[in-house]
């Protein structure tokens, strides 16, 4: 998001209001670590609170963290070679693993099964063909 | 990187526990990756002595020990180590002790018939060293009772943070106490590095003969001749250890204690050996070197090496050579401290497949003004620990100044992160860091100190304030709402190919991901291979291809899911294929299988009669319902008999809207494709390029023609005609649909038959033909005309004779 105003503040809400409304919660525990990236500065990761007892991964509880994003202010130099004027924009990036923010959702303690095609796994973890997340609907119905 | 607290405590002077080091060193962007207390983990071993050891009466190998641990009566232990015997002093494990070098917990046990109450202990039981051949051997006067760990001075927690490439300077024990000081955790008290003396000239002469001089812009050298060179003393061997490093000798150990404590990486030669003067250069193409960690590598011009009349001597900023290393006979040392190009050395390390601590340095970049100091304080250890006379240091080439000035404006902080602070706060911690600050006011002049060459500009300064400030001070701020509605944000593809999932999903088929790595094997049989698809770095020789078909790895998944009990399955996949490596290569693919009786019917047996193997028509099935929910007119699409070599060329067919927009394809697997990739049908597979589908139409609404619904009933009329076996039953109804466009509604097949009561290569078609009457109701004279012109249309399309 790059516009004249959008500081740091902006991208922890931003993160802060996605992963209430993905995990369905009022709130998370998010813990932003400064990091490096060739393409942000300042730069963070942020972590999850999570618990791993048992082979199994929980959100919300316990004294873990999962890391699940980098993010930072964009560059001044990735500004500059996009043709913008970095003195008089700015704004922030984030990616994020989508495989580890459903793991932490759904409870999956490993990552391999993803690509397995497993029937047994997929029917475990499946979802209603017709499941269709909604601004009015929500996500999970 | 990795350090035992004691270490950090040279440098930092701090009250603060543990946990509140690690908590702040995770906040100021050293990201702590674990902590660990061996003191706390072996806090129920305890020091115990070995009462009496009597031959087992059951095992000639095993002894049965009563064991003093302090607590009391003597405890009965069985032991198998060959050196358990009446009067030693070991390290004694009670029942419920977890053993971390055997991931097991003690319990009180049966062995041989006698009862065995915990276990003395051999060092590599508690992670100590690979030795198990004995339990542990303590002296006399080790305290019977006491914790073991702490009485060997194992309570030293070590703390390992991940570094970020950028922050060269935290591979310092130095560096990372400056960060904590300035995150306010205490005082530097890093101790001042005091030159030493030269008693005379270094007799090895240096040249640095590059092309580049930024290759090697310094090598400083000093000779430190009669010294005595031997096993480190304890506190070092203990250090190193603890960082999981063997200690060599004291003059290797003393390189790498710099390396940790100052990370300045240096190299010793034994003086002795070295022949001639060093020349700094290019290795020649072929040229060989025995390195320290007993490889033998093979150079070329591109690397930088050290060389003497001998030839190569070491790897620059790499690892040096097996020839003149130290040892404990060596009594003259040459200390090396150079700067290095920090990506010819990244290049060099990568081409060799050569990691060591030195590497890992100089590519990421030393503090070229500690060059010199380096020098000095490797000296005075050497001195200190092995004695000798120092020469002068010969120092080729020069220290590079590096200094630069920012101009910051304080109210960057603001801008870039919404955090308002004090200017004399951000000021502290700049200085804090190193910075040196000039100027009054909003802007001032910010010079980056020389070991933080990571620093180039504003946004880099605000990154410093803000970490050490705590990135938690910024306050999350809600972005402004735009005015209005949200509007739909997906492109035509991504609706498409969500639309298709959902459609799959709703047939019953299952929804896979499977990776976009394949082996070449899967690739070649689906029309890939080429090598532009192929990885440079697989992870796996088996994932060595861009996949040309979503088809290849389904079919996997679906053996793999027979192979576990589950033969009837139907998987689909939405995802992407590459034809080439350009962009236009790149397609979004929506394909599926259909693996034993997983049929749309549904699979298994039945009361009503058992599904029967699937077929072509299932994923024909799949093939048209996904068009028709995809909004994509099939008016226009032409089935052609036969599709890619993979499927079986009499049953299956390619969709098209014309010989050159090909959209996809649909069929049984072909038996020798089933044989190549290890795979066992029956198996039937769709595949539908949805990049490819014809574009939808413009969204905006659109009125639509008035209904006019006829009020006369319709009225259907059975044929069947005779044509040649190879003609498609969809032209024949073609044929019958254009034969009066007025009337004809619909045609629809319902039965064909080949055998014999129609002639060899031959097959009868049954149409059903659906008429519609506009304005008046048919007579017989209306009706018989209109077959008349249906059997004339087929037999003259189509080759078809009315039969009788």
């Amino acid at each position: 998001m790059i516009d004249k105003v959008a500081n740091m503040g902006h991208l922890k809400w931003v993160l802060e209001e996605f992963c209430k409304a993905f995990f369905e919660v009022d709130s998370v525990k998010m813990r932003f670590r400064p990091s490096f990236f060739p393409f942000t500065e300042p730069s963070a990761e942020v972590d999850i609170q999570c618990s791993r007892k048992g082979g199994e991964i929980r959100f919300g509880e316990g004294d873990d963290w999962l890391e699940i994003l980098g993010c930072g202010m964009v560059h001044p130099n990735v500004l500059r070679n996009c043709g913008i004027d970095p003195d008089e924009y700015q704004g922030f990036a984030w990616g994020m693993g989508i495989d580890r923010i459903a793991m932490l959702k759904y409870g999956m303690p490993d990552l391999r099964p993803f690509f397995e095609a497993d029937v047994r796994w997929l029917e475990h973890y499946g979802f209603r063909p017709l499941d269709l997340p909604s601004l009015a609907g929500g996500l999970s119905s | 990187m990795k350090f035992p607290l004691s270490w950090l405590r040279d440098h930092l002077d701090t009250d603060a526990s543990t946990d509140r080091i690690a908590e702040a060193l995770t906040q100021v962007g050293l990201e702590v990756e674990g902590v660990r207390d061996r003191a706390a983990e072996l806090a129920a071993y305890r020091i115990a002595h070995v009462i009496s050891a009597e031959k087992h009466p059951n095992a000639d190998k095993l002894r049965v020990c009563m064991v003093d641990d302090g607590s009391g009566a003597p405890i009965q232990v069985v032991c198998g180590a060959p050196n358990a015997r009446t009067g030693l002093k070991s390290v004694f494990a009670p029942p419920g002790t977890y053993v971390p070098a055997k991931d097991i917990t003690l319990s009180v046990g049966v062995i041989r018939g006698v009862e065995s109450r915990g276990m003395l202990c051999s060092a590599f039981e508690l992670e100590l060293s690979e030795d198990h051949d004995g339990i542990i051997e303590l002296p006399e006067d080790a305290p019977v009772g006491q914790p073991f760990a702490v009485w060997a001075g194992l309570d030293d927690p070590v703390i390992e943070i991940s570094v970020t490439p950028n922050r060269a300077d935290a591979l310092g024990l130095a560096g990372i106490a400056r960060d904590l000081a300035a995150a306010g955790l205490g005082k530097v008290k890093t101790p001042a590095v005091a030159p030493v003396a030269g008693t005379g000239a270094n007799p090895v002469g240096v040249r640095i003969a590059l092309d580049d001089a930024a290759l090697c812009p310094a090598f400083a050298l000093r000779l430190v001749r009669g010294v005595k060179n031997g096993p480190s003393p304890e506190w070092l061997q203990k250090r190193l250890r603890e960082i999981g490093l063997r200690p060599i000798n004291a003059l290797v150990d003393i390189t790498n204690y710099m390396t940790f404590d100052r990370n300045r990486p240096l190299h010793v030669f034994d003086a002795g050996k070295v022949k001639g003067d060093l020349v700094i250069r290019r290795a020649q193409d072929g040229e060989e070197l025995l390195a320290l960690d007993g490889k033998t590598y093979k150079l070329d011009a591109d690397m930088v090496v050290i060389a003497d009349d001998n030839g190569v001597e070491s790897l620059a900023g790499v690892m040096g050579g097996e020839h003149s290393g130290v040892s404990d006979a060596t009594t003259d040392v040459l200390i090396e401290s150079a700067l290095w190009d920090t990506l010819n050395i990244a290049r060099t390390g990568r081409k060799l497949g050569l990691i060591s601590d030195a590497r890992f340095r100089f590519e990421r970049g030393v503090d070229p003004a500690f060059t010199l100091p380096g020098m000095e304080m490797a000296t005075r250890l050497v001195q200190e620990l092995c004695g000798g006379e120092a020469s002068d240091v010969t120092l080729a080439g020069a220290i590079p100044d590096a200094a630069r000035v920012i101009d910051f404006p304080f109210s960057e902080v603001q801008r870039l992160t919404g955090l308002i602070l004090p200017r004399d706060e951000m000021r502290a911690i700049l200085v804090a860091l190193g910075f040196a600050v000039a100027g009054e006011g909003d802007v001032i002049q910010v010079t980056p100190p020389s070991w933080r060459a990571d620093v180039e500009g504003k946004a880099d300064l605000v990154e410093e304030i803000v970490r050490i400030a705590g990135i938690d001070r910024v306050e999350s701020t809600p972005l402004p709402r735009p005015g209005g509605l949200t509007i739909g944000v997906l492109t035509p593809l991504q609706r498409r190919t969500r639309t298709a999932r959902r459609l799959l999903a709703s047939r019953g088929l299952v929804e896979a991901v499977t990776y976009s790595f394949i082996s070449e094997k899967e690739a070649v049989a689906f029309g890939g291979g080429q090598p532009e698809l192929k990885l440079a770095n697989p992870i796996a020789a088996d994932m060595s291809d861009m996949r040309p078909s979503l088809i290849p790895g389904l079919l996997a998944a679906a053996q793999r899911n027979a192979d576990r009990g589950f033969p009837d399955v139907a998987l689909f996949e939405a995802g992407q294929t590459f034809a080439s490596d350009a962009p236009e290569g790149q397609s979004m693919v929506a394909a599926g299988v259909r693996r034993g009786t997983a049929g749309i019917a549904g699979a298994g047996r039945s009361w009503e009669g058992d599904a029967k193997p699937v077929s072509v028509f299932d994923v024909k099935a799949d093939v048209f319902a996904l068009l028709t929910a995809l909004g994509v007119s099939t008016a226009g699409a032409q089935i052609v008999p036969g599709g890619p070599a993979w499927l079986h060329p009499g049953r299956s067919a390619t969709l098209q809207f014309g010989p050159k927009a090909v959209i996809g394809w649909f069929g049984e697997l072909h038996p020798a494709t089933l044989k190549a990739l290890d795979v066992k049908g029956p198996l039937a597979a769709f595949e539908i390029n949805l990049s490819a589908l014809p574009a939808a139409k413009a969204k905006a609404t659109r009125a639509r023609p008035k209904l006019a619904l006829a009020d006369l009933q319709p009225l259907s009329r059975d044929f069947a005609f005779v044509v040649d076996a190879g003609v498609a039953a969809g032209d024949l109804t073609k044929a019958v649909a254009g034969a009066e466009r007025n009337l004809i509604v619909d045609v629809s097949v319902f039965d064909i038959y080949e055998g014999e009561r129609v002639d060899p290569g031959k097959k009868s078609v049954a149409l059903s033909v659906t008429l519609q009457p506009k304005d008046r109701t048919l007579t017989d004279a209306d009706i018989e005309d209109v077959s008349a012109k249906i059997v004339a249309a087929a037999a003259k399309r189509a080759g078809a004779i009315l039969r009788t």
